[in-house]
């Protein structure tokens, strides 16, 4: 073969290899994340299903006055929470009764909601959109107002073959833009799949502390085991019941989802009352701050003293740690974004 | 050859053909239409929403303005015990006072005499967490729980909705004095929770067998008395109860609705 056609056959490749990069690629499994738990094989994330998703998200057409969009309850550049707002924020400036949790790696959930009353991702949306103090609308007509738009008559039929509009299929679009909100790009991560980044000493000592400390409900690599917890705080300032509402066990009293700690520079405030504004009162939280009741978590109750011991350094070292786990490449991913970067 | 392939396809398409439809043919003339038909009445009298007043067990006075429920997985039981279960996917039912043929439950089922008629009131739980696409019509989420019978915070079908006005009843955030009984409960997710499933079975013989037979409609009426929803088992006060939803003193409650059904008669009528 002629060095000539070897040159040709090359660029070719690498116009082909270009031109698939910006293709859609579905749902990728991270390399160092476990199989997810959404049945990605019943329910094929297809770039037309993705984009139709991602349309609705951003549509403030879901709620009753127009307002808010689901993407005003949960901003992508805030780790798709809500910024600023301790409880989050409905039409009318109603005001809810829980912090609006981000939605990441939520095709690794089991449950969703703070007391994990929901445990179907395609059953959440029907919550937020006819929920009184958040968007307030009727899915009823949410679909005539979808169904009245020529652009989303083309998209359903697009992504489903027909442009029958109906209640199942909005919600699972809006289950495949989410399933793709995956958060995997931190320095955590990248040290992780062995790409040559190191851990500083700080951060590679809050990486043991954490390990020894904090891993066994914060679990890795989704930095959460999923499961309902107690961790001590004080009720009397906000009486929430938390997981009895749902299950209606009083063992469950006061038990709340184990949030993740991916991106929490991006999500303050933290709890699922957003009581707390900064990592430091998190920790110290932690560390003096746990309140004890028979629901409070046992590995929170095993020194007479209910907590977890952290010296002053070990705080700062957790901190560093905690701060490999943002991922800028989530919270500015064009793909994600109200809007495509150029094609809008 | 050519011509000979294709003449012998298309003699067996037009035999599978004859097959298919005879067999069709076959299957419908072994059904025969059935009716089920449910008569709302408070205590003595028919049901009528909004104007009307009634009183309960514990004197209290009240009007109705919704009154919903789910009845699922009919099965009708032979003479000879064998049971026909009505195919799963088409067992769903949505009551609702205010629709009258939601009323009218129509079904085909095998010729035959039937003794007994035994459904849920509910939805049971494998349906409850089964994925969407299986849960269309009647079981459709959309509707929520102010709109429908679906518990959007908590997973979760309302099996039985009554809503109303009582004066006992202390005024709400709302301004009026509204009572709510959202019942519900298929079990819970993974660990065990409330469970409301209830099922019901009507012994026809004595106000009358189904004589099911192809050309027949039977008609089975049921009267559905509303006033056991305060005093089956258990005597339960409007006023000590104007709301009850997802919690453990709806177990009464499910437990009294689940004896307000009464066979009235049963015609088996030529169509």
């Amino acid at each position: 073969m002629k060095i000539k056609h070897i040159g040709a056959i090359s660029l070719l490749l690498l116009f082909v290899m270009s031109f698939t990069a910006l293709e859609f690629s579905g749902f990728v499994v991270p390399q160092n994340f476990p199989p997810p738990v959404y049945d990605m094989a019943k329910s094929p994330v297809t770039k037309q299903s993705f984009e139709l998703g991602r349309k609705l998200f951003y549509d403030p057409l879901l709620s009753r006055d127009h307002s808010i969009s689901c993407g005003s309850c949960h901003i992508q550049s805030s780790g798709f929470t809500q910024h600023g707002h301790d409880l989050s924020h409905g039409v009318d400036d109603r005001l809810g009764n829980r912090n609006s949790p981000p939605i990441m790696n939520l095709a690794w959930n089991n449950f969703f909601m703070w007391d994990g009353g929901i445990f179907h991702l395609d059953l959440f949306p029907v919550s937020p959109i006819t929920n009184p103090v958040e968007m307030d609308e009727k899915i009823e007509n949410v679909l005539i107002k979808l169904r009245d738009k020529q652009e989303y008559r083309d998209q359903f039929k697009s992504a489903y073959g027909s442009d029958e509009i109906t209640s199942t299929k909005v919600f699972k679009a809006l289950s495949h833009f989410m399933v793709m909100c995956v958060s995997s790009d931190s320095k955590y991560d990248s040290i992780m799949r062995n790409t040559g980044t190191r851990f500083s000493p700080a951060e590679e000592q809050g990486y043991e502390i954490f390990k020894a400390k904090c891993n066994s409900c914060h679990t890795e690599p989704l930095f959460t085991d999923g499961s309902f917890r107690n961790n001590g705080l004080d009720t009397t300032f906000n009486l929430d019941n938390g997981r009895q509402a749902a299950t209606l066990h009083s063992m469950d009293r006061f038990k709340f989802k184990v949030p993740s700690l991916r991106n929490l520079s991006y999500t303050v405030p933290y709890m699922h009352d957003g009581r707390f504004i900064s990592i430091d009162q998190v920790l110290n939280h932690y560390a003096s701050g746990v309140n004890y009741s028979n629901t409070v978590d046992p590995l929170l109750s095993r020194e007479s003293k209910p907590g977890i011991p952290l010296t002053d350094d070990e705080k700062q070292q957790l901190k560093a740690f905690l701060k490999t786990l943002d991922d800028k490449h989530f919270v500015t991913r064009a793909d994600l974004s109200e809007q495509w970067g150029n094609d809008s | 050859m050519k011509i000979y392939i294709l003449r012998n396809a298309f003699i067996v398409l037009v035999s599978i053909s004859i097959a298919l439809s005879s067999i069709a043919q076959e299957i419908e003339a072994q059904f025969a239409h059935f009716t089920l038909s449910l008569n709302h009445i408070v205590g003595e009298r028919p049901l009528i929403l909004e104007n009307e007043t009634y009183v309960n067990f514990s004197g209290e006075k009240f009007s109705v303005s919704t009154f919903n429920y789910f009845i699922s997985n009919i099965i009708l039981v032979r003479d000879n015990d064998e049971e026909y279960i009505v195919p799963q996917d088409d067992s769903y039912f949505l009551i609702k006072e205010d629709n009258p043929l939601s009323k009218e439950i129509e079904l085909l089922i095998p010729e035959g005499r039937y003794k007994t008629v035994k459904f849920m009131v509910g939805v049971d739980s494998l349906r409850s967490i089964a994925d969407l696409s299986r849960r269309t019509g009647a079981l459709d989420i959309a509707g929520g729980m102010l709109e429908g019978m679906y518990w959007t915070w908590n997973s979760g079908y309302i099996f039985v909705k009554l809503e109303g006005n009582c004066d006992q009843v202390a005024v709400d955030r709302t301004g009026q004095k509204k009572f709510r009984y959202h019942i519900g409960g298929f079990g819970g997710y993974k660990t065990p929770s409330l469970n409301n499933i209830k099922t019901v079975a009507i012994d026809l013989p004595r106000r009358g067998r189904i004589k099911a037979k192809n050309g027949k409609k039977t008609t089975v009426a049921l009267q559905v008395d509303l006033l056991k929803i305060f005093d089956g088992n258990t005597l339960i006060s409007l006023k000590e109860n104007p709301a009850i939803m997802f919690g453990n003193t709806s177990k009464a409650v499910a437990e009294n609705y689940s004896k307000m059904f009464d066979h009235l008669s049963t015609e088996n009528r030529r169509r």
